[in-house]
């Protein structure tokens, strides 16, 4: 079981933010997150597009303040439990609560927060009409375990990074790979576009372009699939169909935590704290939802700040808090780091 | 002083909007559509109006000159699903007064 002050969920910057204003108090902090990476939407969409509205960066890469705020919260040693959702929670009799995840990983916190974003980040399924029948037997939204393809046929959809990239890693381990695209076009990295097209001449892939999947058959497994070009349609056999169109957010299991949800978001406090109709689990950033909210990463990084004095106060009842400024008292980590302001050099005129 | 354009947009329950656009605030289609919420939150514009995710599909009903589609765009809607040969991503699509009298419809939640 993984212990802590403060269970944050969602590892986007106001997740990681909350963990250095918690830092600041002592209080220890463990981040849950779907992805597979800290950073949530700045990772995963756009990395490499500049942020223009965070105080004192004129311009930055929104993977360059994950990088910071990773850095920026190093000493305070966070845990992570990452590429797990988290499903269920309960709470105790005395008040914290256990967050329980889709693959089992317990949580037992004195608070919780949530910090989700948009949700947690789901794969956009094409629209075909049988699919869901075809899930874990077949259709695979995500390469988990590269060997589940070995010397197996599979068929992959898609036409950005995440098609081209599977494309070339499992040219070597399946026995057949078909890639199959809308366009002619990929919109992945230009060598991952010229790796498949080498491959492609190598044998070891079959492209199959401007076509799309359009149907699924099977009796209990994917057998074969239907796919569409230029409106004729050949039924290709196929053990795996792997579609790759990129994710998508939603809120998820956290929509039946019995919170107040209004308009996809979490209704909050404002007023006070940033806590929910339940008492001891807060909403930060993109997910909450109150009167005048502003989605955006500033008013993220307040909000965090907000809560964390509130939950402050709520451990250490009765407790003296005295509001701490970094460039008076510095920041002590829990790794045994001390920063601080150097000292000026006062010399004596003589 | 710049104008403000009308535009009816169609959402997705098939109920049509006419709104007044400013074209003086650098916004675009889909901007327009979350001012005046026209579809519920974190179903339009998730991806911030990068054309990085389709959320704000939508399909032009009539003949008014949009600017041209660029690479971003073009990609985008290559992948996406619901797509047909007028759909634009209203988040590429910015407000000018050329599109006053626009008529869109937004495409189905994906």
């Amino acid at each position: 079981m993984i212990t802590t002050d403060i269970l944050i969920i969602g590892a986007g910057p106001t997740g990681l933010f909350a963990v250095f204003e918690a830092g600041l108090l002592k209080l220890k902090c463990h981040i849950i997150d779907a992805l597979p990476q800290q950073g949530g939407q700045l990772a995963e969409l756009y990395p490499k597009k500049p942020i223009f509205d965070i105080p004192g960066y004129p311009s930055v890469m929104a993977g360059e303040l994950v990088d910071n705020l990773m850095e920026q919260i190093k000493q305070f040693q966070p845990g992570f439990t990452l590429n797990e959702r988290a499903e269920t929670i309960d709470k105790l009799e005395d008040g914290t609560f256990i967050v329980t995840t889709n693959k089992g990983t317990k949580h037992h916190a004195k608070v919780v927060a949530i910090a989700g974003g948009l949700g947690s980040f789901e794969p956009r399924k094409p629209l075909i009409e049988n699919i869901a029948f075809y899930e874990d037997k077949g259709v695979e939204y995500f390469v988990k375990d590269p060997e589940l393809f070995r010397d197996k046929k599979i068929v992959i959809a898609g036409g950005g990074d995440s098609a081209l990239d599977w494309s070339i890693f499992l040219a070597d381990v399946a026995s057949e790979v078909t890639l199959v695209h809308r366009r002619n076009e990929f919109r992945g990295a230009l060598d991952s576009v010229e790796k498949v097209q080498e491959l492609k001449k190598l044998g070891k892939i079959n492209l199959i372009t401007p076509a799309e999947v359009t149907g699924i058959i099977g009796e209990q497994h994917v057998e074969g699939l239907a796919i569409t070009k230029h409106d004729e349609t050949k039924i290709i056999a196929t053990d795996y169909f792997i579609p790759l169109f990129g994710l998508t957010p939603k809120l998820g299991p956290i929509a039946n935590w019995g919170l107040e949800i209004e308009k996809n978001a979490i209704k909050v406090n404002n007023a006070l704290d940033y806590q929910t109709n339940i008492d001891g689990i807060y909403a930060i950033g993109d997910v909450n939802t109150y009167p005048g909210k502003l989605k955006l990463i500033l008013c993220g990084f307040h909000e965090a700040t907000l809560m964390c004095q509130s939950v402050y106060n709520r451990i250490n009842p009765g407790k003296k808090y005295v509001l701490k400024y970094t460039t008076v008292s510095g920041v002590d980590g829990f790794d045994g780091t001390r920063k601080e302001a150097e000292k000026q050099v006062v010399k004596a005129i003589e | 002083m710049a104008q403000d354009i009308t535009v009816k947009i169609t959402d997705r329950e098939g109920v049509v909007h006419e709104v007044q656009a400013p074209t003086d605030m650098a916004m675009n289609v889909m901007e327009l559509c979350r001012s005046y919420e026209l579809a519920p939150e974190g179903t339009i514009g998730i991806c911030g109006g990068m054309a990085m995710c389709a959320s704000c599909q939508c399909y032009v009903l009539n003949d008014v000159a949009l600017p041209e589609m660029e690479a971003d765009e073009e990609a985008m809607l290559s992948e996406a699903f619901y797509v047909k040969p007028n759909s634009r991503l209203g988040c590429q699509v910015p407000i000018t007064e050329a599109l006053d009298g626009l008529e869109i419809e937004l495409a189905p939640e994906s």
